[in-house]
């Protein structure tokens, strides 16, 4: 910086440099509230630790044909259903022009793993948990507004959008999966 | 505060002393002493005393509560139980505080349905009626936020169907719900930090309330007649007329609240909030408390997720456009022979709605009538009753009130609020 010239006339002079100033400090100002904002708003979102859930292993062998077991995973329960072979084949059978999201039972089940049937037991809609067994279509019913489910966890009924949504799982074994 | 003269004259030294400093006195002077109240008021007008009543209690019950709360997933519900059993007077503190929050609700739709009927949100005052929308709103969000807080069940899954409406907007549902609940469920982030927000939101409303009292007394008090202050005739001064009649009103607020605490502390709770919250399982009937009923019914009333949320939205929204849906010159619907009538059947609707809200969608209204399917469900059901009324709710603001303001022979109205009153006195009198 020069010698400050500080007569009004020389101010007046020079809108310019006052109007880059204000522009300058402004925009300082702006960006100075936008990096403060950030640790602000990004706090809410999920912890490191939260982010780091561990996945989780289920023995299969607990489960009986035509029952399911609910264990929870990264705070949600997930469902373990051991299919019967009226049930696999009433899946196999619903026409996709009957579905309201068309995916085929073969695409929520591992090959050859027809029996298992593993989905996040959290209702598209709004997100409780549906009651086994219940519905019009023998899969599931949500108690909250009334979504029916079928056998293969698919939308049939109801306001639920989506199908049940299948997580991410692996079996180790015959009888072990992994999931997450 | 509002265009009347000030008429406070500091009497003491250290008033007078005080009053060049900071003139706090003569505004509560001006606003609450002699502040020049329409004549005609009724009891409906009590309300907004009322109303600050219950804010202050839950605000003081509120405080006391969190002194003896633990907001942890694993500690919640205990700690609730043990204000109940082992902290001294916990018991009443709590059931102060949770039918409070009822008594609140009852309160403000009566305040609200007082403003709807007399107009008060007409010009001057729609700065005052936005004002406490806003307030109703943070009510909302703040009473929901309290509720989940004990972790019962209804806690939980309350919690969990609430915050995922936010994931039902396209595209960016999924990242904010996330970013609400602190991970991928409703847990111990969301439990603590809806602690935080539940205990700072009163402030806020208390902060907006001050806001509503001021526009309140920039544009005068509505009153039963509709006519706006003429002369000094048409009214009273603020105390103690209206401070000792809002007093009486008080009181009898307050022997039914008593009534609540005492005799039926849980007759508006669900018994469900009573078992520990479990992610696994959702209780066979989920509803949110009472005061809730009406927007969650009509929210279930739209087929569609998304459509669903933006109709339960809508249908605060449309609140706040009211003054500018009413077209009618005439405030008061005492002078609107036909309008009355539609208001009449607005609150039977909202009842209706909040009924509605309470029951299975699938179930009959009216049992063992036969029915036919129509679209998604029977016509002899919730659901369908729900959606009449729905469509009753927002075709009552969207197309009632602008249509009928053009079209209503409205009857005469007053020339001042000193005629009105002497017209009812002489009708009295016979
Ligand atoms: S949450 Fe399942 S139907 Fe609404």
């Amino acid at each position: 910086m020069s010698e400050p010239d500080n007569t009004a006339a020389a101010v007046n002079d020079d809108p310019s440099r006052r109007d880059f100033i204000y522009i300058a400090a402004g925009a300082t100002a702006v960006g100075a509230v936008g990096a403060i904002a950030v640790p602000l708003v990004a706090q809410m979102n999920p912890a490191a630790d939260t982010l780091a859930m561990a996945s989780t292993e289920f023995d299969l062998t607990k489960v009986q044909e035509g029952q399911q077991i609910v264990i929870k995973w990264r705070g949600k329960p997930v469902f373990i259903r051991s299919r019967t072979g009226a049930e696999i084949k009433a899946a196999q059978d619903t026409p996709l022009a009957d579905l309201k999201d068309p995916q085929t039972d073969a695409d929520r089940v591992k090959a050859g793993k027809e029996q298992w049937l593993i989905l996040v037991g959290s209702c598209t809609h709004l997100g409780c948990v549906p009651t086994f067994g219940a519905g019009d279509y023998g899969g599931w019913f949500c108690p909250c507004h009334g979504s029916h489910y079928d056998t293969s966890g698919r939308i049939r009924k109801g306001p639920a959008p989506l199908n049940l949504v299948v997580p991410e799982y692996d079996f180790l074994t015959d009888t072990r999966v992994k999931i997450g | 505060m509002s265009d009347h003269p000030s008429t406070y004259v500091p009497k003491t030294g250290f008033e007078k002393w005080l009053d060049s400093r900071l003139p706090i006195v003569r505004l509560a002077y001006d606003s609450f002493v002699d502040y020049p109240t329409p004549k005609n008021l009724n009891y409906w007008w009590t309300f907004g005393g009322i109303l600050s009543v219950c804010l202050a209690i839950q605000i003081i019950t509120g405080i006391i509560l969190a002194m003896h709360y633990t907001p942890h997933v694993d500690y919640a519900f205990n700690s609730v139980e043990r204000i109940m059993r082992d902290v001294n007077y916990g018991w009443l503190i709590r059931y102060v505080h949770a039918n409070g929050a009822s008594m609140f609700f009852f309160a403000v739709y009566i305040h609200m349905l007082r403003g709807l009927y007399y107009g008060s949100y007409k010009a001057p005052r729609e700065v005052l009626w936005i004002l406490g929308c806003i307030i109703f709103f943070l009510m909302i969000a703040t009473a929901f936020m309290g509720y989940v807080l004990p972790w019962g069940q209804m806690s939980f899954h309350g919690a969990v169907v609430i915050t995922n409406l936010i994931g039902s907007i396209p595209l960016i549902g999924g990242p904010i719900l996330t970013w609400l609940q602190g991970g991928f469920a409703v847990d111990q982030a969301t439990l603590n930090r809806f602690f935080s927000l539940h205990y700072l939101l009163p402030f806020v409303i208390a902060g907006v309330v001050i806001l509503h009292i001021w526009a309140l007394h920039v544009a005068g008090q509505n009153n039963p007649a509709g006519v706006e202050i003429k002369s000094k005739e048409d009214t009273v001064a603020f105390t103690p007329y209206a401070t000792v009649k809002d007093g009486v009103a008080i009181i009898v607020f307050l022997f039914l609240f008593s009534v609540f605490v005492f005799f039926m502390p849980n007759a508006l709770g669900h018994a469900d909030n009573y078992i520990p919250a479990n992610p696994l399982v959702t209780p066979a009937h989920i509803v949110p408390e009472w005061y809730l009923l009406p927007f969650y019914a009509i929210l279930r009333a739209i087929p569609d997720k998304f459509g669903g949320v933006i109709a339960m939205f809508g249908s605060i929204a449309v609140i706040f456009a009211l003054p500018w849906l009413d077209t009618s010159k005439v405030k008061s619907m005492r002078y609107r022979p036909v309008m009355r009538w539609f208001f009449v059947i607005f609150v039977i609707v909202c009842l209706g709605l909040g009924w509605c809200g309470a029951q299975l969608p699938d179930a009959q209204v009216i049992p063992g009538l036969p029915s036919f399917t129509l679209f998604d469900g029977q016509l002899n059901s919730y659901l369908w009753l729900t959606r009449l009324f729905t469509i009753y709710y927002f075709v009552f603001f969207l197309l009632i009130m602008p249509w009928i303001g053009l079209k209503e022979e409205p009857l005469p109205v007053p020339a001042s609020i000193s005629e009105a009153v002497l017209a009812e006195h002489n009708k009295k009198k016979g």
